[in-house]
C-alpha cells in the first residue's frame, strides 16, 4: 500500500483528477490533496490520491549530497 | 524512469556505504529502526544490509498497516460483510490476511460474502452509487497515508447524500507507534529491542510533516531521520544517523526533501480534522494498547460511521500462537527466526499478516532476503 513512486502528470480532468503515466500505463487519479497541479509535474501517488509533488530543485540538491557523500570512495577509484 | 532510476545507483550507494564504514566508530554499535514497511521493502530488496559494516544494524518496525491490524477488526469486518445487505470493499492487502477460526476475508468471500477490492476509496464511492441497493461498507484500514483519501471519499458520500455507505475506520497514527517502542523497550518473556535511532517514514511524513517527531526525538534522545523509500535515499539517512550518534546529537533532519516539508501536507490535515478525532485508545498487533494512537469519525460525521451503523463491538482475538509477527512488529525477531517461516508459512499460504502484505518483513525476507541468506551460508560452507 505505501509502496508508491513519483508519476509523472499528463493532463488536467475535471473534479480535482488527473491523467498520469509510468512507464507506458496511464491512470486516473484525485489531486483534490495538492494545490496548483500542473501537467508535468510530478506527484506522489498514493492508494489513487496524489499526496505531494516532488520538488526538482531539492531533487537535485539530494543527489548533489549523495554524490559528495560518496567522494572518498570515488578519490581512490581515481589512478 | 525519472527521480527514480538516479536513486537506484548501484555505484553510488556502495561508495555512500565505504563513508559509513569509515565513519562508524569501530567499537560501538550501531541499531536502528526502519519505521515504515516501506523501508523494510527497500532494504531487503536492494539488500542495503550487506553494504553496511557488521556494527551497523537495522531493525524493522511496525510500520507495516496491514500488520498491525489486530484480528479482533478483521473479524467485525468479516462479520459485517457476512450480513446478505452487505457489501464490503477493501484494498487488496487485506484480503488474505488470517482472521479468528482459520478464517479471512478470500474465504468469507469464497463461501459467500459480498467482498470487493477496490483501487482507490473512490471505486467505493462509484459503487455506492451504481449499486444503491446494496450497503457499501469502505474497510478503511492504514497510517496518515490512507487517511485523506479516506475522508475525501467520506466528504464525497456526504455532498452526494449517499445513504448506502459508510466507512470502518481503523486509521492509525504514527508517532504514538514510535513513542510506544521507546517507552517501553522491555517486553517481559522476550527482552529488550534496542534502538539508537530511526530512519523516518517517507509517505506519512510527506502528510503530517516533520514536526511531529521533534518533540518524541527530543524526549526520547534520539535522532530521527526521514528518509524516502528509493535504496540511495536509506542509505544516505543511515550516514545522516552515524553522523548525528558520533556527534552527540538527536536531531529530527529531512533526508526526503524532495517530497517532505516540516508542515507537511495542510489540505491532507485539514481533511483528516474536518472528519476524524482521535480515538481514546486502540489495539495494535505487536504493540498492544496504545492511547491515543488512532482515529475515530467526529459526532458530526456519525450517520457514516459503519462502526455505529452496525453497531461493532470488537472482540479481542489471539493470533495464531506459531506466528511470530507480533514479535517481529516490535524488533526483537527476525521472519528468519520464526519456525514456520518458509516451511509453513509463505505468501502462497501466509499464517501471519507479515506475509501478506508485500511491507510485511517476512513477504520481504521471502521475496528477497532468504536468497542472500543461502548465498550467505554457501560462500562460509565454501570458505570452511
Ligand atoms: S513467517 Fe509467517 S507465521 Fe512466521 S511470523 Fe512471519 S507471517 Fe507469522
Amino acid at each position: 500500500m505505501c509502496l508508491a513512486i513519483p508519476i509523472r502528470v499528463e493532463q488536467l480532468l475535471p473534479d480535482d483528477m488527473a491523467r498520469v503515466t509510468l512507464g507506458g500505463v496511464s491512470k486516473i487519479v484525485s489531486t483534490a490533496l495538492v494545490e496548483a497541479v500542473r501537467v508535468g509535474d510530478y506527484l506522489i501517488i498514493h492508494v489513487g490520491y496524489a499526496l505531494a509533488r516532488l520538488d526538482p530543485d531539492e531533487a537535485e540538491r539530494t543527489l548533489a549530497l549523495m554524490r559528495e557523500a560518496a567522494v572518498p570512495e570515488m578519490e581512490e577509484c581515481r589512478p | 524512469m525519472r527521480y527514480i532510476d538516479e536513486y537506484r545507483d548501484g555505484a553510488l550507494a556502495r561508495a555512500i556505504a565505504v563513508t559509513i564504514a569509515r565513519e562508524a566508530v569501530p567499537d560501538r554499535r550501531y541499531q536502528f529502526m526502519e519505521f515504515c514497511g516501506g523501508h523494510t521493502h527497500a532494504i531487503s530488496r536492494y539488500g542495503i544490509e550487506d553494504l553496511l559494516p557488521a556494527n551497523i544494524q537495522m531493525v524493522h518496525g511496525p510500520g507495516c498497516p496491514v500488520c498491525v491490524l489486530p484480528v479482533g477488526r478483521i473479524d467485525d469486518a468479516i462479520r459485517m460483510a457476512m450480513r446478505p445487505e452487505v457489501t464490503l470493499c477493501t484494498y487488496a492487502d487485506l484480503l488474505r490476511v488470517p482472521a479468528s477460526g482459520d478464517t479471512s476475508l478470500l474465504k468469507a468471500r469464497a463461501a459467500g460474502a459480498d467482498i470487493r477490492m477496490v483501487y482507490s476509496t473512490l471505486d467505493a464511492i462509484r459503487l455506492a452509487e451504481a449499486e444503491p441497493d446494496r450497503e457499501v461498507v469502505f474497510f478503511a484500514i492504514g497510517f496518515e497515508t490512507t487517511t485523506p483519501p479516506t475522508a475525501i471519499a467520506i466528504r464525497q458520500a456526504r455532498k452526494k447524500r449517499l445513504t448506502n455507505f459508510s466507512v470502518f475506520c481503523n486509521h492509525v497514527l504514527t508517532p504514538p507507534a514510535i513513542r510506544a517502542i521507546l517507552d517501553s523497550p522491555e517486553v517481559p518473556g522476550l527482552g529488550r529491542v534496542r534502538v539508537d535511532g530511526f530512519v523516518g517514514p517517507a509517505h506519512v511524513s510527506t502528510v503530517i510533516g516533520t514536526l511531529p517527531y521533534d518533540s518524541v526525538a527530543a524526549e526520547f534522545e534520539k535522532p530521527v531521520v526521514i528518509a524516502g523509500f528509493e535504496p540511495l535515499d536509506v542509505v544516505q539517512a543511515i550516514l545522516m544517523l552515524v553522523r548525528q550518534m558520533n556527534e552527540g546529537r538527536h536531531d529530527v533532519e529531512n533526508q526526503y526533501i524532495r517530497a517532505v516539508t516540516a508542515q507537511g501536507n495542510l489540505i491532507a490535515q485539514r481533511e483528516i480534522a474536518e472528519i476524524f478525532e482521535v480515538r481514546a485508545s486502540f489495539e495494535w498487533r505487536g504493540l498492544g494498547e496504545l492511547p491515543a494512537s488512532a482515529l475515530r469519525f467526529r459526532e458530526s460525521y456519525a450517520d457514516l460511521d459503519a462502526e455505529r451503523r452496525f453497531v461493532i463491538e470488537t472482540i479481542p482475538a489471539a493470533d495464531n500462537p506459531a506466528c511470530e509477527c507480533a514479535t517481529i512488529l516490535r524488533g526483537l525477531k527476525k521472519p528468519a527466526q520464526c519456525k514456520l517461516f518458509g516451511t509453513l508459512c509463505s505468501p502462497e499460504t501466509p499464517m501471519g499478516p507479515c506475509m501478506v502484505s508485500p511491507e510485511g518483513a517476512c513477504a520481504a525476507h521471502w521475496t528477497y532476503g532468504r536468497f542472500r541468506d543461502k548465498a550467505k551460508i554457501d560462500a562460509e560452507k565454501a570458505i570452511a
